[in-house]
């Protein structure tokens, strides 16, 4: 009972990671250059990312509020919400660096990741060095506090 | 021209409802950046279900491949230092802030969450920033 539950719960990942590219894909988040137009905001100012936040934000602040006022989720015990509140240096400069390299090329995590299917080496070389910066910085941190 | 802007505001809405559903069944916080460092330090009953949302964000791209080639032809024009130095900034900074544009600018920007809603201004500043003085 409890494996078949888990299967489920692996499957539901799979078709929502699935559903996630392709609302990446729609929206432009998977082309580098159209971020960097966006934050670019002194050039030609491509403001379309507004418009992805403002699609994304909606339906999951209302979605949210009616998810969690149920006692459980479908398939777990829980719902696993970060509850950290404490604004700490390592927040500011982790946004930093991020924002820093978010910048430079164009790709967060999960556009690079979706973007790997276009088989060219650029999004391949992003992602390895994004795995990189991810293992080193968990094992610098031994953080097991993970969201 | 408003009409160019329906398409992104679509796309958004999917990835907005894909994370409500996460929530909904799986009890979890779509952060990808969190999902990825889970994935690469793996714990019992904890591991299968990162590597299936990522197989799926790739599978996802070989579908776009497919049905909308367009969004997948934009690649980086820069140099493999750049970009090597970009990915390692992105990987090691979302580790250290806890989350990325999902997990902060997303999840927790529609709890209303104070360290997600600093972590996004301060991200986005910087990545003006960098956008604006590299090009």
């Amino acid at each position: 009972m409890k494996n078949g539950r888990r299967n489920k719960t692996v499957f539901v990942a799979l078709a929502v990671g699935f559903l996630f590219a392709l609302g990446l894909g729609l929206s432009g988040m998977t082309r580098p250059q159209k971020i960097i137009s966006f934050l670019d905001i002194f050039g030609e100012w491509d403001p379309s990312l507004l418009f992805v936040m403002g699609g994304a934000l909606g339906v999951h602040a209302i979605l949210y509020r009616l998810i969690i006022r149920r006692p459980n989720p479908l398939l777990a015990d829980k719902f696993q919400i970060p509850e950290r509140r404490k604004i700490d240096f390592k927040l500011l400069a982790g946004a930093m660096l991020f924002g820093l390299g978010w910048g430079m090329a164009g790709f967060c995590p999960a556009p690079a990741l979706t973007a790997t299917a276009s088989l060219r080496p650029e999004p391949f070389v992003f992602v390895i060095s994004m795995l990189l910066g991810i293992y080193g910085a968990s094992r610098i941190l031994n953080n097991s506090s993970r969201s | 021209m408003m009409q160019n802007y329906w398409v992104p505001l679509l796309g958004g809405a999917i990835i907005g409802l894909a994370i409500s559903i996460l929530l909904f069944v799986n009890g979890r916080v779509a952060g990808v950046s969190g999902i990825v460092s889970g994935a690469l330090r793996p714990r019992a009953g904890d591991w299968a279900w990162r590597l299936a949302f990522i197989a799926g964000l790739i599978a996802g791209g070989f579908a776009l491949r497919t049905i909308y080639p367009e969004s997948l032809t934009n690649t980086l024009e820069m140099t493999y230092p750049k970009i090597i130095i970009a990915g390692l900034l992105v990987g090691f900074g979302t580790v250290l802030g806890s989350g990325c544009t999902s997990g902060h600018g997303i999840c927790g920007m529609s709890r209303l969450a104070p360290r997600s809603i600093i972590a996004t201004i301060v991200f986005m500043a910087f990545g003006i920033l960098a956008a604006t003085v590299m090009k």
